[in-house]
């Protein structure tokens, strides 16, 4: 069997608001416009990546957050409705996807000999959560390559960024060595906003362009500084600056998704392609693509 | 308002883990929980309620608060922490009617707040428990509401009595429940049931010291000490603590209350109590408090801007 590799790590939030504005078939709400850029920048992301052959996608989601541990869905089959807790009028989607069980086990074995406390996710009634699917649908719409979903320990929480992290550098790890042992095509999902500090109302119409903005100018500032660094392939110094990005801008990189992802990249020196970058209800998000394979030199 | 007349009729605070709902046979202390939520289930019945009012810290909102209007509510939920203990199908009982009361009079008082109605909403998983254990025929309708992650003491407060306003309006009685563990800090391994014990010493002497405020009625004093429980007891995820401050706004911002603790356990660290609250003539303590008691919420107040003494003698 051939070596299994990564072959593009992305940066793939996940603002319902996206999917709400899309009008796919699979959500309830409809839209008239709305986050035109982002969406644009999904767009191009997805016309890159039809030209990478890959398996599956593994990505890890702020919205599945555990308190005990880093945890893997664990079912071959989900099929079910999610409903957006916070804007259940934009987000009803009726959602149908296949895990990549295997892999999702090899990563949950490499990481609990990492040292790291997981658990499989068996139960069939579990609801994968939205922003898994959000992410998964605008970056892959056809819904036709299995996932690996992970969880997000709440580290940052219970502890700090920094303890966080270094939860995150191991897993990273783990990912990497089960990907590679697999003989798998994958590509990483980091599904998180940069700036995170949101509205807390929201517009009569929820796609009024004209009411969407950052929430504050420092948030901007910070966005720039680390999407400079992804274009500048200084990931190492993204790593480095993450606990005062995280506290000073609310970042949803406490999830510790981006973390995870940079390091089963292992922290790549290449530059990175920024297909967008916009706001919703006030965070910062960046839709980032690491081209990863043929770049494993530069790591 | 006389207590006699208060809409309110009692109160009590539960634990929003599973545990107690899907394994109590596995440890006699998630037994003892379990046993607890059963004596509650028969003081509700023993009152006039014509509702459930449920406050959880499980179901965090950010667009302001919001108010579960759906008339019925079915779904098998799934804890995302404990998914390996079981599923919970549930099948509740909503009061729309007085949902949108709530939700009117919170606006009056300057909130920002909404209802939501719709197949498949996701309840949290201490909603869940709460009226799985302690209305599990249905026989009281349910109205669930948010706990903003952002929303501090004057939200909470203002939004707790728009819930009496609505009451009052409607001409309803309703028990009010807070779902909330007291120390929040779960043991970050997964450990056997026998295993499970208060997360640390420091959790434990707080949860004993809430407990022993609420044994002997004094909400209002626990209420009073909500930050320094948020600093002590719990993991920093939100603001603060707010389930006493709400409890305490809905029933009445005082000491004169009787209270019971039914049952203290450890459910995977943290400190879990079922305890309930009913009024009584004398208070435990007759203190003043340190913080206000507004009635409707203006803002969050600019700390670096004038004061407002300040802006009113200038006539502004």
């Amino acid at each position: 069997m051939s070596k299994g590799k990564i072959v593009a790590g992305v940066l793939a939030p996940h603002p319902p608001h996206l999917v709400y504005a899309e009008n796919p078939p699979q959500n309830e709400p409809t839209a008239e416009c709305g986050w035109e850029n982002l969406r644009w920048g999904y767009e191009r992301l997805r016309k890159s990546l039809d030209y990478i052959d890959y398996d599956s996608i593994v990505l890890l989601s702020p919205h599945w957050q555990t308190y005990v541990g880093s945890h893997f869905l664990g079912v071959p089959l989900f099929k079910s409705l999610s409903v957006d807790p916070i804007f259940p009028n934009l987000f009803r989607f009726h959602y149908d996807m296949k895990v990549d069980v295997p892999l999702a086990e090899s990563i949950e074995a490499n990481a609990r000999a990492a040292g790291l406390v997981t658990k499989m996710m068996r139960n069939p009634d579990f609801r994968v959560d939205y922003g898994t699917i959000v992410s998964c649908h605008l970056t892959r719409p056809q819904w036709d390559k299995p996932i690996v979903g992970i969880s997000s320990h709440r580290l940052s929480a219970y502890f700090n960024v920094d303890t966080m992290q270094n939860h995150m550098l191991k897993l990273g790890e783990a990912t990497r060595e089960a990907i590679e042992a697999s003989g798998k095509r994958v590509i990483l999902l980091a599904s998180n906003s940069l700036s995170h500090r949101h509205f807390v109302s929201e517009s009569e119409v929820p796609e009024d362009m004209s009411q969407e903005h950052i929430t504050h100018h420092g948030q901007y500032l910070w966005d720039m500084q680390m999407i400079e660094l992804m274009k500048k392939g200084r990931s190492r110094e993204i790593f480095d600056l993450m606990p005062d990005f995280t506290e000073q801008t609310m970042a949803e990189t406490d999830s510790g998704a981006l973390t995870w992802m940079l390091s089963a990249l292992g922290f790549p020196s290449y530059p990175a392609e920024v297909h967008a970058y916009g706001t919703v209800i006030g965070t910062g998000n960046a839709i980032v693509e690491w081209r990863h394979e043929g770049q494993e030199a530069l790591v | 308002m006389s207590e006699k007349l208060h809409p309110i009729r009692r109160g009590f605070v539960l634990p929003g883990l599973p545990h107690p709902l899907l394994c109590p046979e596995k440890n006699p202390g998630w037994q003892r929980l379990r046993d607890g939520f059963d004596q509650v289930r028969e003081a509700i019945l023993a009152t006039e309620a014509d509702l459930l009012l449920i406050y959880s810290t499980m179901w965090p909102s950010i667009i302001g608060h919001q108010i579960q209007a759906r008339l019925e509510s079915k779904w098998v939920h799934v804890d995302e922490q404990f998914h390996d203990l079981g599923s919970m199908p549930y099948c509740f009982r909503g009061d729309p009617e007085f949902a949108e009361a709530h939700r009117q009079a919170a606006v009056e008082r300057g909130l920002a707040c909404r209802t939501v109605d719709y197949h498949g909403f996701p309840i949290d998983t201490g909603s869940v428990v709460a009226q799985s254990l302690v209305n599990p025929d249905n026989r009281l309708p349910a109205v669930m509401i948010s706990s903003n992650v952002y929303a501090d003491r004057a939200e909470t407060v203002v939004m707790g009595k728009a819930a009496v306003d609505a009451l009052i309006k409607t001409g309803k009685k309703a028990i009010a429940i807070t779902v909330t563990t007291l120390s929040n800090r779960l043991t970050q391994s997964f450990i056997e049931p026998d295993q499970d014990r208060i997360h640390s010493l420091k959790d434990e002497e707080w949860n004993r010291k809430i407990l022993e405020f609420l044994e002997v009625g004094r909400l209002e004093d626990a209420a009073q000490l909500s930050r320094q429980i948020q600093r002590e007891a719990r993991v920093h995820k939100v603001v603060n603590f707010k389930p006493f401050w709400w409890l305490s706004a809905v029933m009445g911002p005082h000491n004169y209350y009787s209270g019971k603790v039914y049952a203290y356990e450890a459910v995977h660290g943290t400190g879990s109590a079922v305890i309930g609250l009913e009024r009584a003539s004398n208070a435990a303590r007759d203190l003043e408090f340190d913080e206000d008691n507004p009635e409707t919420y203006a803002g969050d107040r600019n700390v670096l801007g004038p004061s407002l003494l300040s802006l009113k003698e200038k006539g502004v």
